[in-house]
């Protein structure tokens, strides 16, 4: 069982979240119709062995789409951050919230 | 003499005398007891026969590790198999069986394999049933004989009658394991103030504290309770963990009732614990280890820690006089133990100089002889005696043996640390040489292995490591290295053989492997560990190869002309002990494997006495039957009463996704394959929306209520993918967008009243508003108030048709619909309508050809489902590119098509595949995606799809084939908008 620490949440069971795909492709833009470039961001993936980033959707949670790395080797997640970049901008520029245990905030809980 | 118990003594409650039964026998033990201490203390020897050669078992060990005392327990629904007698507790009127015996134990059928032994061996199965000359179907049908006479346990057939449960925990440090170590830790972690949990899956804790024979450790145990009890933390008993997981998640699975006579049966059997702790402190100890030599499985035959863990823990005698053979110190102790408690014990040590303790132990009247090993076992259904023999400083066993007379052996080879749990997260183990064993490797989590279950033997060095690992996680540095092995050393043994003898020495022994077996395997090219467990399947049992595992490692290695321990060692998979699929599954059984969804009018289609159907996870009403009426009767009579009066059904499962905001026209826009720019306030269109692969993805009704407020409907299969990928396109690729969606679906009762009267109901019911085809169009959308309980409900109504008939949805606040629903059926019971349930709407829409999910499966692009015209030429839209693949504008793909029986009495069936008449084979032409009686047409139709649609199959038979019900049915192909194409019935 993975532990995604949504931004929103905070660490939940992953079976509450599902994979989408592929953080790192950029879709083209709706007006672009060359075939081979939906071609490529559609179908081609790589498989890689080690870092990974990757978009999972918070389903039974809140919904928003979270950009996570993970290591495919040891699963490792190092990072998890709102796809969308102005929340990913308004939760770096908040307060950083302290958690009940007085423990580390959620910006530098990505170690 | 044989097994006896002591007049007093052990941690059994001698108040407190257990019957139980054991085939049918009944026996008396005490309370404390476990299945086999009180079998033993009845002196009963043979509990059982092993699992291929059907040879006699009796109990080998006293904790997890057993490959003998295997039982079934309990009669009927509650019998359980495989329960290891060794560790489970001794209840009143207990139901214990031996496995793998039919008719007796001391009269097998099965036996009779052992005289068959040589064409059992390593690999027998698979060459025999598996090889290249040999069938699937021929080892299908020996092998319900196979496993008849191998008679693994027998699990009830009968439906589980307890039940179970999952928790979930968290915590600063799971501790697995009580014993000394353990309990150090946990109880001083608790007391830095972490949040301990710790667990152990003996019904006692205390681990080698309960087998020591020394009242001091006990008081210390009970002391190290208190203290972790007092600073917080909790003890979990009868609770093994069973798998360590990503992220250091453990599964632990707690017994709660097998040890109660008459449970509470609110109680769940067993709790499946999922723990987050932030540390791991694997503190699981070791497990002894046997040595291979001849008939090393006989009943009597034990492991000599066993053999003081039953005189200690629970006052049993396993005989009266015993034979230990070991080579190392640990045994002296156990046997300076047993003999202060009256057995006669010759001590044989294989190695030639004599112990540190050799003075302690003559002195306690053991004889001990040095420079021995044990070679065979003498007698058969029990242990007589042994022969034993000299073995040089090189390993080489003299051919002349002595036999020693005595009533049980006691083995012991060392003890290997119990390392499965670190394996699961894929830690390799590391071979220590100073205790000819492996312990766990280095690891980059937080899990900490301390005491024996890291080679530290010794109790006083266990207490150290524990207490460094505390000072460890308080952030201090160790100060003395903590000394693994045994005081005194071992000599390294493993197998005894004498050339030119051949015994029949067991390294596994509930599995029946042998080390002639693995030889055997090695002979025959298995090189890898991996491979070499697979074929003799060595450790693959319950027991997941705790005694077996490192003798077989060091015959193979001995094979190979390799180091024991250089081969590496199998990789260890949860679970470390077997787990009920009960346990598991928990409550999601039944009725309630999932969530049911009703629909707000749930309790009115029950009241107006609907059968109802599953929809995924919604209930809903399928037909309303009248008095006699079949399911075809009252679905054809609904259908008939829908175009020629008025009828209404449930929508509500429809998925309702409001979208708002100043974008959300251009986001509808983007979405739909057709326009939705110029939609006008008051106005729905129908909308299909493709994947990104050109795929069709859902279709439905969307509603523009204000200039930036829509009211989008989706199909019941596709709702929730349709919003899980609204968000995905809002929140990754058009950030842009100020759109705000939300799913709706529960908040909105949804009822559709259609047919050429539907309009009379509505004046009914809404007398205010206008409903000529002027005043409420097709197409048109409408928020109008029902009067309820004084107060005015805002509904949402749209003239929309699924049926094909003049028709209106009515959506209204969930907790209000079944009030909106009761007084509309009333209105339409006035004038004669009726409730349509699933199965007269399927029947209305494929009149129509209006698709569902059966035709949009996945596979099917808009051109497929006749629906080519409606994507914009103007704009781009999600798929438009892709959707012209070439593979997707191939003009003879399958499109949509209506399906005519040739003579209009035949009847077909969905999934039927649609071929040409003289060329019935192969995938065919196409296939039938459904099928009703149509009432309006007085025949069946169907909808499919079929190579190049209904133009290329203008005036050409086709055969439906549906050779799984040997139905062939002669058809034609039509179009698929099958009744009132011009759908002037709808419009006006
Ligand atoms: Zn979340």
């Amino acid at each position: 069982m993975l532990r995604i620490d949504c931004p929103f949440c905070g660490p939940r069971n992953h079976d509450e979240f599902t994979y989408l795909e592929d953080g790192s492709v950029k879709m083209p833009a709706l007006a672009n119709s060359n075939k081979n470039a939906w071609y490529e961001a559609v179908f081609l993936r790589e498989n890689p062995r080690g870092a990974h980033i990757e978009d999972w959707h918070h389903t039974q949670g809140c919904r928003m789409v979270l950009r996570v790395k993970r290591d495919t080797l040891t699963h490792k997640i190092t990072s998890v951050v709102p796809a969308h970049p102005e929340y990913k901008k308004m939760l770096a520029s908040r307060d950083k919230p302290v958690r009940p245990s007085g423990k580390k905030s959620a910006g530098a809980r990505a170690k | 003499m044989g097994g006896y118990r002591l007049k007093n003594g052990g941690l059994i409650n001698r108040d407190k005398p257990v019957s139980f039964s054991f085939n049918g026998r009944k026996l008396n033990g005490f309370e404390g007891d476990s299945i086999a201490a009180a079998l033993l203390a009845n002196n009963v020897q043979q509990v059982g026969r092993s699992f291929k050669y059907h040879r006699l078992r009796g109990v080998m060990s006293a904790g997890p590790e057993e490959g003998g005392a295997l039982f079934n327990v309990n009669d009927g629904a509650k019998r359980i198999a495989n329960v290891k007698g060794t560790m489970a507790e001794l209840r009143p009127q207990m139901q214990v069986y031996a496995q793998n015996a039919y008719p007796g134990i001391r009269f097998d059928i099965g036996a009779i394999n052992s005289l068959f032994a040589p064409f059992l061996s390593a690999g027998f199965y698979y060459k025999t049933f598996m090889g290249p000359m040999r069938s699937t179907s021929f080892w299908m049908f020996c092998e319900r004989f196979i496993r008849k006479a191998a008679g693994l346990g027998t699990a009830s057939r009968e439906p589980d009658p307890d039940s179970y449960d999952i928790a979930y925990g968290f915590c600063d440090v799971l501790v697995v394991g009580a014993g000394p170590s353990g309990l150090h830790a946990a109880a001083e972690l608790a007391e830095q103030g972490r949040k301990v949990i710790l667990v152990e899956q003996d019904f006692e804790a205390g681990g080698s504290y309960l087998s020591s024979g020394r009242p001091e450790d006990l008081a210390l145990r009970d002391q190290l309770i208190r203290r972790l009890k007092t600073a917080g933390g909790q003890l979990m008993l009868r609770s093994t963990a069973f798998g360590l997981y990503d992220g250091l998640v453990t599964g632990v699975i707690e017994r709660l009732t097998d040890h109660i006579t008459d449970p509470d049966p609110h109680c769940p059997r067993e709790i499946t614990h999922i723990l987050h702790p932030r540390h791991v402190v694997l503190a699981t100890g070791a497990s002894e280890r046997g040595l291979a030599f001849g008939n090393n499985d006989r009943p009597g035959v034990m492991l000599a820690g066993a053999l003081r863990s039953y005189a200690c823990r629970y006052g049993v005698m396993a005989g009266g006089s015993a034979v230990l053979a070991t080579c190392h110190d640990g045994t002296y102790e156990d046997a300076i133990m047993l003999a202060g408690l009256g057995m006669e014990i010759t001590l044989i040590d294989a190695r030639n100089r004599k112990s540190r303790q050799y003075q302690a132990a003559s002195a306690a009247g053991i004889t001990v002889l040095n420079g021995k090993v044990p070679v065979n076992v003498a007698g058969s259904s029990a242990v007589a005696g042994i022969e034993v023999a000299d073995i040089d400083e090189k390993g080489v066993v003299d051919k002349v043996t002595t036999l020693i007379g005595c009533e049980v052996v006691g083995i012991s080879g060392g003890y290997s640390p119990v390392i499965h749990l670190p394996s699961h997260r894929g830690i390799k183990p590391r071979w220590e040489a100073s205790i000819q064993a492996f312990v766990t490797g280095q690891t980059s989590e937080n899990i900490h292995v301390i005491g024996a279950a890291d080679g530290v033997f010794e109790a006083s060095a266990c207490i150290d490591h524990a207490r460094q690992l505390c000072a460890k996680m308080m952030g201090k540095k160790p100060k003395k290295q903590i000394r693994r092995g045994i005081p005194g050393g071992q000599r390294p043994l493993f197998e005894i053989q004498i050339e030119g003898r051949k015994l029949k020495s067991f390294i596994d022994p509930q599995h029946d492997v042998t080390s002639e077996d693995i030889r055997q395997a090695h002979r025959e090219g298995f090189v890898s560990v991996e491979h070499m467990k697979r074929y003799t399947t060595l450790g693959m049992a319950t027991d997941q190869g705790r005694v077996g595992n490192i003798l077989g490692l060091a015959v193979m290695a001995q094979a190979q002309g390799l180091a024991v321990g250089s081969s590496g060692v199998t990789t260890f998979r949860p679970p470390f002990t077997p787990v009920s699929i009960g346990a598991l599954a928990a409550r999601e059984r039944g009725a309630d494997w999932r969530p049911v969804r009703r629909t707000p009018m749930h309790y009115e289609h029950l009241a107006a006495g609907a059968v109802m159907t599953d929809a995924g996870a919604w209930k809903r009403a399928w037909y309303y039957p009248k008095q006699g009426e079949t399911i075809d009767d009252a679905y054809i009579r609904e259908a008939a009463t829908t175009r020629q009066n008025v009828a209404m059904v449930d929508v509500s499962t429809l998925g309702k996704i409001a979208v708002q905001g100043p974008d959300a026209t251009e986001f509808l826009n983007r979405i739909y394959v057709n326009p939705f720019a110029k939609l006008a306030i008051g106005k729905a269109r129908y909308g299909i929306m493709l994947r990104d692969d050109g795929m069709v993805l859902d279709d439905g009704t969307t509603w523009r209520l204000a200039e930036d407020d829509y009211f989008m409907t989706t199909t019941t299969a596709q709702a929730a993918p349709v919003m899980q990928f609204l968000e995905e396109l809002l929140q990754r690729r058009w950030t842009d967008l100020k759109v705000h969606i939300s799913s709706v679906t529960d908040q909105w009762a949804g009822m559709a009243v259609a047919g050429p009267y539907a309009r009379e109901v509505l004046s009914a019911q809404f007398p205010s508003e206008g409903w000529s085809d002027a005043a409420f169009p097709f197409m048109g959308v409408r928020e109008i108030t029902f009067a309820q309980e004084g107060r005015d409900i805002i509904c949402r109504v749209a003239r929309i048709s699924f049926s094909g008939e003049r028709a209106f949805e009515i959506y209204v606040s969930a907790d209000k619909g079944a009030a909106l629903w009761s007084s509309l059926a009333s209105h339409i019971k006035e004038g004669g309508g009726c409730l349509y349930g699933m199965e007269a709407l399927g029947a209305l829409r494929i009149e129509k050809g209006h698709v569902t999910a059966a035709e949009l499966d996945g596979r099917v692009t808009l051109e497929d489902a006749g629906f080519g015209k409606m994507a914009s030429k103007t704009k781009p839209f999600i798929g438009s590119v892709l959707r012209q693949r070439p593979h997707l504008i191939f003009e003879n793909r399958p499109q949509l098509v209506g399906i005519f029986p040739k003579d209009r009495t035949g009847r077909f069936s969905a999934g039927a595949i649609l071929c040409h008449p003289d060329q019935v084979s192969g995938f065919g032409e196409g296939w039938v995606t459904a099928v009703t009686h149509s009432p309006a047409l007085g025949h069946w139709i169907g909808l499919g799809f079929i190579s190049g649609g209904a133009e290329a199959w203008q005036n050409k038979t086709v055969m439906v084939a549906d050779p799984v019900r040997d139905n062939f049915v002669e058809a034609e192909i039509v179009s698929p908008h099958m009744f009132d194409p011009q759908g002037g019935r709808q419009h006006g």
